[in-house]
């Protein structure tokens, strides 16, 4: 018989050393739970982007550690995001991924809301006790505490106070800039559907992976041969050329990974990977007609400076902890649902530039397909490493496992953050450790050490 | 199309041909043999399972497959690669291929045969069920066929998914 296990802050503390971790936080449904609680149920947490609700009644459903949230463009044009559940018998209200409306009518007993989720009507609302008032706020839809915009990225806080939204971004609202920056005409929006993929494994086991440097090598060696050994006078429409580069560049030997990669660092578990791609017709490349076209456009919009600076931004994914990476070589977002704890669905969304030629766009369809998707060449090998970690965990062989890749190198950042001494390091995964604890431990309004240390 | 006797009786000789070729592709995909099953391709073809219902292209949203030639290519050799650990154990497939209909042809060379799959695939342990629905435009190629293109239409294709190997 298992026992209960020990969820004292003392035993917690323990779980997680420098440079290594206790087995049991990716395996036991209690600290799960807790995670739930004390990471997703406080923390700023990524929903979705304001380009998915352009005009008033537009909304769409969300999910903060399971719990259904619905977010919706008010009457006046602000955000509002709501708990999705009645206030009469608790049913969930919107059905719908995303729609348009005028309102919100549960369908059990027609209770309807206005979009700011305040009651609007009560169907026979007679006989009811003296203390109940349909003004009250407690009578309504409830509304998430706190939200959070930035250049159109949404993120919701479910806890009534906590850190600041501006602190929680940090340096990393760099990253969002860099998306947004990127588009000619200044603005993105969400388009081309979304790939749902699933594993049967911990949540925090995906974003350990965006940022490993060292493991295509290993994990895509079946994609990296297969495309490096692809003829390319064979037939294509544009998509193959761009996927097969795509697959080449991910076998990259190691000396180019650690000499010419680098991976950052910042508080509250946020991270990015350098760009790795040196192909002439991958990113930020003349050779490439498309390119040319986008770089002209850039130029007429912004001036050869600024268009300058914008391009020199390399970054590749770029993740927000807890639940979020996106990448602005390719306008790719992915956000992690944790289900179980051994159990975690991923959505993946691609932005549009405005103002960037129609083949930029095609070329991130691509992108996505060949890398991000469900039945892509790349994701695959990932899914099935996140489903064989969850197979060996569940050994009791090793009690702890080993995250100290580059633990002796790592170094301050010039913008507050730690650093690995080039991409292999491990120092990323060590990081989201730190906020982890500082989540688990502290609660989010407290720093932990080493993150106070990097400030000084 | 079909209202003459003589239309109709061609059309049915040519669904049996056409079922005889879907058949074998299917069974080449369960055998795993991979390479013959390329070799039933065009050298322009499109291959693709989109990843919404009725979705208009592949080109301005996500697929999740859409393979041109050169990729098909790449895919077809990524899965005899012994080191492609999604098919480590490899899966076994079972698919049943049927409800052949002649659909109209939107102008390009070779006739469209819509069909009905059902797919079961069983990896380490785990059986995971298909479903859907096969457009194949297939062309005059000696005495038997070949895949100009082909659309798999999944009945779940907008669903949470753990990873898609092999080919449908």
């Amino acid at each position: 018989m298992p026992t209960s296990p020990d969820l004292s802050v003392d035993a917690l503390s323990r779980m997680v050393e420098p440079a290594r971790v206790r087995r049991e936080v990716y395996t036991d449904p209690a600290i799960f739970e807790l995670e739930m609680s004390r990471i997703f149920a406080t923390a700023w947490v990524y929903v979705g982007h304001e380009s998915q609700i352009k005009k008033p009644g537009d909304y769409f459903t969300a999910r903060i550690a399971r719990k259904p949230l619905v977010i919706v463009r008010g009457e006046n044009g602000e955000v509002h995001a709501l708990h999705n559940q009645c206030a009469h018998r608790g049913a969930m209200v919107v059905a719908n991924d995303a729609g348009c409306t005028n309102e919100f009518q549960c369908c059990y007993h027609g209770w309807t809301y206005h979009l700011d989720g305040h009651l609007k009507a009560v169907p026979l609302n007679n006989g009811y006790p003296d203390d109940f008032d349909t003004k009250n706020p407690k009578t309504a839809m409830v509304k998430v505490p706190r939200v959070g915009l930035y250049r159109g990225f949404i993120f919701l806080s479910l806890a009534q106070e906590g850190q600041s939204f501006e602190d929680y971004l940090g340096y990393m609202k760099t990253s969002l800039d860099d998306m947004v920056d990127r588009a000619p005409d200044g603005e993105i929006e969400i388009a081309g559907g979304v790939f749902k993929h699933t594993y049967e494994g911990n949540w925090k086991l995906y974003l350990e992976n965006l940022c490993d440097a060292a493991h295509p090598w290993f994990t895509h060696r079946s994609s990296i041969a297969a495309a490096q050994q692809q003829s390319d006078d064979v037939f294509s429409d544009g998509s193959g050329e761009i996927a097969i580069r795509q697959m080449r560049q991910n076998g990259a030997p190691y000396s180019f990974w650690e000499n010419q990669v680098g991976i950052w660092t910042y508080a509250n578990g946020h991270s990015y990977l350098g760009d790795y791609h040196d192909d002439a017709k991958l990113v930020a490349a003349m050779n490439d007609p498309t390119f040319r076209e986008y770089f002209k456009a850039m130029e007429d919009k912004k001036g050869k400076a600024e268009t300058q600076r914008i391009m020199e931004v390399r970054r590749w994914n770029s993740n927000f902890y807890p639940n979020m990476s996106m990448m602005s070589q390719f306008q790719q977002l992915r956000v992690i649902h944790p289900i179980a704890v051994n159990k975690t669905v991923v959505y993946t969304y691609c932005f549009k530039l405005k103002g960037a030629p129609e083949q930029m766009f095609r070329n991130t369809i691509s992108f996505a397909n060949v890398v991000n998707g469900t039945g892509s060449l790349v994701l695959t090998d990932d899914l099935e490493i996140y489903n064989r970690v969850t197979l060996g965990l569940s050994s009791e062989g090793a009690e702890w496992l080993e995250i100290g890749r580059g633990f002796k190198t790592d170094g301050p950042d010039q913008h507050g953050g730690r650093k690995g001494l080039n991409s292999t390091s491990e120092v990323y995964i060590r990081n989201m450790f730190e906020s982890w604890r500082g989540y688990m431990l502290d609660g989010p309004t407290v720093k932990t050490t080493r993150q106070q240390e990097a400030v000084a | 199309m079909l209202n003459t006797a003589d239309s109709r009786t061609a059309s049915m000789t040519d669904l049996r041909a056409y079922e005889a070729f879907l058949i074998h592709e299917a069974r080449l995909l369960d055998e795993g043999r991979f390479d013959e099953w390329l070799a039933l391709f065009t050298a322009d073809t499109h291959y693709w399972v989109p990843s919404q219902p009725n979705q208009a292209n592949p080109f301005d949203t996500i697929s999740l497959m859409s393979d041109d030639r050169r990729l098909l290519e790449t895919r077809v050799r990524r899965l005899a690669d012994p080191r492609i650990y999604s098919q480590e154990p490899r899966s076994r497939t079972s698919r049943i291929v049927t409800n052949l209909s002649l659909e109209p042809n939107p102008g390009k060379p070779g006739d469209v045969i819509r069909s009905k799959f059902a797919l079961v695939e069983y990896r380490r342990e785990e059986q995971r069920h298909f479903a859907g629905t096969y457009c194949h435009r297939l062309v005059a190629h000696g005495s038997s066929f070949q895949i100009a293109e082909k659309r798999i239409d999944l009945v779940n294709c907008d669903g949470p998914l753990d990873g898609l190997v092999v080919p449908f």
